[in-house]
């Protein structure tokens, strides 16, 4: 039948990859699209850090001289009602939506930790409570969510991202309050206890570290989803104020008046936020694919 | 028989069975029924049986990690059957487990020597350099290179990772480790590694087992004595050597002709018994065992029989065995 | 030499691949036998040898990715199995060829009663009326000595026990009288007593239906009770083959003696407090790191320098005993 040459094949599959660059570039081979995102991923982080020197003008600076100049040379996405130069607002959105994105996530994540593996550890009522509640939380969209804590707390950077991250906590809760529950089961948290370890220190020693690779994939996933809800937010004029520009407000202030006469101010955001939307979803599923312990050999 | 480190007296462990919306108890299992042993100082006391026979919650009552509904264990003389969470800590000291499954007993994101050192850091008994030092010597003890203690869990094989559990069980100087099916999930060939390691072990230290384990014939290797389980009794329990030589139970004797012989020209296979073992939720009355006996008699169905002496240390619980022996309380 | 129509199944250089990402390893790897009529080949050896794979190969059940068979040829009562495609295999599977597993519950469909599941194996490969396949069903449970069969027909798996599922499988499996029965690890997962029951119905029913059987096992026991002939397989190759009398008299290959010596036997008579066993030190080397000569040599006590550089040749060394050691021709004088 076929015949194979072993070594050409081990070569392939990444036997001699075993560490460091070697063993990235390879796993770079197997997951191309989580790689993709993760290039996506870092051009991102790359362009919110740095926009002061990418961006060629202010994004602030109004020029009525220029207003709704078509992309050129000059403006490279061209400009909007106000002549502010459309490239300089989006290189300095990406601040906003890096700030929303991680600073929810984070939030979100440690409260839902917390909450998580206390639930799971002790369960009894305190169990019973947290999952009604986050029973009730997860029956609304994230997004109308969102939007009634932003309208009850009024649009700014940090209530934007405690407004986004509060959702996201049962759902961080719950993935850890399965593992916790898994891994309360297990001989080697049986083994800390028949040395006398005390309950708090087997949950924060043994237990919540080994939650952390399904904790790192969800929030990775939901990186892309909240990335979504603050221009969606933005979108509704919920989102964060003028003058700092968002992808969603500017989205939404040239969508209903421009999209026939300056089609970049609709065109150029839009690609912003699925670009980011859809890097952080690639990543976060390659990531998955690679923590998951029976892909391990 | 030496003096008695570990005593368990009627030992009795029952889970409700519950159903329906209202979690009404619908019935009982009944895990562990009356189970009473001694362990000597020194001494492997084997116990065999099949699964839900009730063997590891036997384990897991004398560690105490599950609270018996009613009996006694004492360890050295001191009942720890209701002690505190905290006056059972310096017992801990005394005695440890080791599990069966090498995977799933090893913290994945610590290092070996980490796990193994662990208990030491718990007790306060050694930091820093010191905790270093002797989890070195715990490693070596195992027959694992000090020079593996950075690694992690899953850069060992299965035997090497039991042989980690081992060495996390001897950090404390313990007088009794209780061994829950130590080597079943093991290959052949490492199993012998790891019952050598534990005979060597025990020869060094003197500490007892406390052995469990569904393979007659590795409980055979490594106990004095032997105690057969089934639904949550002990059945009979002997001398080794008495046991498989002279199995009084009919029970003991199915198991025994149960197990393949690894010889051609031995004689085949003959299952000694039908059917399953039946469910520990609402047992045989009884003689759990009647259903399935080739001798079991009217009488079988109604008493209970109690373990009973039938000569020299041997004790066993059935009626056939009834006029040979006198009933004894602690075998 | 029997005749070639008592041939049931005949696998020559079978070669089975994984591609995993800590690299490509071969599982099976050059692997030959032949099973006859009525007769029971085991494949033993630890975790991690092959076996399963081979079973599966066998089946054509490798799963793809990351498996794949790369070479050789499996005869199934002359049918080349590697050539057919899917359609055609899948008309062979579970008619010519069936296959039961080590876990009797997770094999059962747990929503569908047993004897629906047992007549539906039947009529994917025979055209009847559903009556008829159920008729059939009720039979198989009865030939798997299952008391009251019809009852136990209506009833789902989780009202079976462990033992009463895996003589289910059985019946499954057996329900299209295929010609091959490949039993990986049948009784692992029940206790002892049960497994006695099993392996006698095995056997029983394969003398009665003159089937062929590859039984899969790590147990030696289990291999001394059951088969007629048996292969030895090691980190992917078979190391040693022989009729189940000459290997256990004379084993040629250190590693299936290391094997022997290292189970533990239950004492026909009195045996000295805590005997110590006869280990194989190390441990089974990773697949996909395999050193260039034999991979038992590191184990193995009569390793010789040329052990490391080479792998030896699988030789016969009189009546069909076929073993791949450099030194099995001195190996009862040297051991």
């Amino acid at each position: 039948m076929v015949s194979i040459d072993y070594d050409l094949e081990l070569r392939r599959a990444g036997a001699y990859a075993t560490g460091g660059w070697r063993r990235v570039l390879f796993l770079a081979q197997r997951h191309v699209l989580g790689a993709a995102g993760l290039v996506i991923m870092t051009l991102f982080v790359f362009t919110a850090i740095f926009a002061d020197f990418i961006a060629r003008y202010d994004p602030l600076t109004i020029d009525s001289a220029r207003a709704l100049a078509r992309p050129s040379l000059v403006h490279w996405m061209g400009t909007d009602s106000f002549g502010r130069d459309v490239f300089s607002r989006i290189i300095h959105g990406a601040r906003v939506s890096l700030a929303v994105g991680i600073g929810s996530t984070a939030l979100g994540g440690t409260i839902g930790v917390i909450v998580g593996l206390t639930s799971g550890y002790l369960g009894g009522w305190v169990d019973l409570v947290f999952q009604r509640v986050s029973d009730v939380l997860q029956a609304l969209p994230l997004l109308v969510l969102a939007l009634v804590m932003t309208a009850a707390l009024g649009p700014s950077l940090p209530n934007v991202i405690i407004a986004i991250a509060i959702p996201l906590i049962p759902t961080v809760a719950r993935v850890i309050r399965a593992n916790t529950l898994a891994l309360r089961e297990l001989p080697f948290v049986e083994a800390a206890k028949s040395i006398g370890m005390s309950e708090v220190r087997i949950a924060l020693r043994h237990v919540l570290p080994n939650t952390l690779a399904p904790l790192i994939v969800l929030a990775t996933a939901q990186l892309g989803s909240t990335i979504l809800t603050e221009a969606s937010l933005s979108f509704l004029g919920l989102g964060i104020p003028e003058p700092y520009p968002s992808w969603g407000r500017m989205l939404s202030e040239s969508a209903a008046e421009y999209v026939r006469t300056a089609p970049w101010l609709v065109i150029f955001p839009g690609i912003a936020i699925s670009l980011a939307v859809f890097g952080a979803n690639l990543f976060g599923d390659a990531l998955r694919d690679i923590l998951d312990p029976r892909q391990r050999g | 028989m030496t003096e008695a480190l570990l005593e368990v007296t009627d030992l009795t462990k029952h889970y409700p069975v519950r159903a329906g919306v209202l979690r009404r108890q619908v019935g009982t299992v009944h895990a562990v029924d009356g189970v009473s042993f001694s362990v000597g100082v020194g001494e492997t006391l084997g116990l065999v049986g099949e699964s839900g026979c009730g063997k590891s919650t036997v384990a897991r009552s004398v560690l105490r990690l599950v609270e018996p509904t009613s009996g006694h264990i004492r360890l050295g003389g001191e009942d720890i059957t209701h002690l505190s969470k905290t006056a059972l800590r310096p017992h801990r000291r005394s005695m440890q487990i080791v599990f069966q499954d090498p995977f799933a007993s090893l913290n994945p994101r610590m290092t070996a020597g980490d796990i193994v050192g662990e208990p030491l850091a718990v007790h306060g008994l050694a930091s820093g350099k010191a905790l270093e030092a002797r989890t070195a010597k715990l490693f070596e003890q195992v027959g694992l290179r000090p020079d593996q203690m950075r690694s992690f869990p899953h850069q060992f094989s299965g035997g090497q990772r039991q042989r980690i559990c081992i060495a996390r069980a001897l950090a404390l100087g313990p007088r009794l480790i209780v061994c829950d099916e130590p080597v079943s999930a093991l290959d052949v060939s490492i199993q012998a590694q790891v019952i050598n390691l534990l005979i060597d072990l025990q020869r060094q230290h003197g500490f007892s087992y406390l052995f469990i384990a569904h393979d007659l014939a590795v409980v055979a290797h490594i106990s004095h004595r032997v105690a057969v389980m089934y639904l949550g009794r002990i059945v009979e329990i002997a001398d080794k050597d008495e046991l498989f030589r002279n199995p009084r139970h009919p029970y003991t004797q199915a198991l025994l002709a149960s197990v393949p012989i690894a010889n051609p020209l031995a004689k085949k296979l003959t299952p000694l018994v039908d059917g399953d073992v039946p469910s520990p939720v609402n047992p045989p009355s009884g003689c759990a065992f009647h259903t399935r006996c080739r001798f079991a008699m009217e009488r079988c169905k109604i008493e209970r029989p109690g373990l009973m002496e039938a000569g020299d240390g041997h004790h066993v619980a059935c009626l056939l065995n009834e006029g040979t022996g006198r009933p004894n309380s602690i075998p | 030499m029997k005749e070639a129509t008592d041939l049931v199944l005949e696998v020559k250089n079978l070669k089975t691949v994984f591609f995993t990402n800590s690299g490509l390893f071969k599982a099976v790897d050059d692997v030959s036998f032949t099973v006859r009529r009525g007769e029971t080949l085991a494949i033993v050896g630890e975790s991690g040898c092959g076996k399963s794979v081979t079973a599966l190969s066998l089946m054509r059940l490798v799963p793809d990715p990351p498996g794949r068979i790369v070479g050789g040829s499996v005869t199934l009562e002359g049918t080349e199995l590697l050539a057919l495609d899917e359609t055609r295999m899948r008309a062979i599977r579970g008619n010519r060829i069936s296959m039961i597993f080590q876990e009797p519950m997770t094999s059962l469909n747990p929503v569908m009663r047993i004897g629906d599941q047992i007549a539906e194996a039947v009529r994917l490969h025979r055209a009847m009326p559903n009556r008829e396949a159920q008729d059939i069903a009720v039979e198989m449970l009865r030939l798997v000595r299952i008391p009251e069969p019809a009852r136990r027909a209506r009833e789902y798996p989780h009202q079976l026990s462990g033992g009463m599922r895996q003589r289910a499988m059985i019946a499954m499996a057996l329900a299209c009288r295929p010609a091959l029965l490949i039993a990986d690890e049948p009784t692992t997962a029940l206790d002892v007593t049960i497994q006695a029951q099993i392996l006698a119905l095995i056997l029983d029913l394969q003398k009665e239906l003159g089937t062929g059987l590859v039984l899969i096992t790590h147990d030696l026991g289990v291999v001394a009770q059951t088969a007629q002939r048996v292969i030895v397989m090691y980190a992917g190759k078979k190391v040693e083959e022989a009729s189940v009398e000459a290997l256990f008299a004379a084993p040629k290959h250190p590693y299936t003696r290391g094997l022997m010596a290292s189970i533990p036997a239950v004492p026909a008579s009195g045996l000295a407090a805590q005997a110590r066993l006869n280990e194989i030190p190390g441990t089974v080397p990773s697949l996909v790191r395999l050193p260039p000569g034999c991979p038992f040599a590191p184990r193995c006590k009569l390793a010789i320098k040329h052990c490391e550089a080479e792998y030896p040749p699988l030789a016969d060394w009189g009546g069909g005993h076929l073993a791949a050691c450099w030194r099995a021709a001195e190996i009862a004088e040297v051991a």
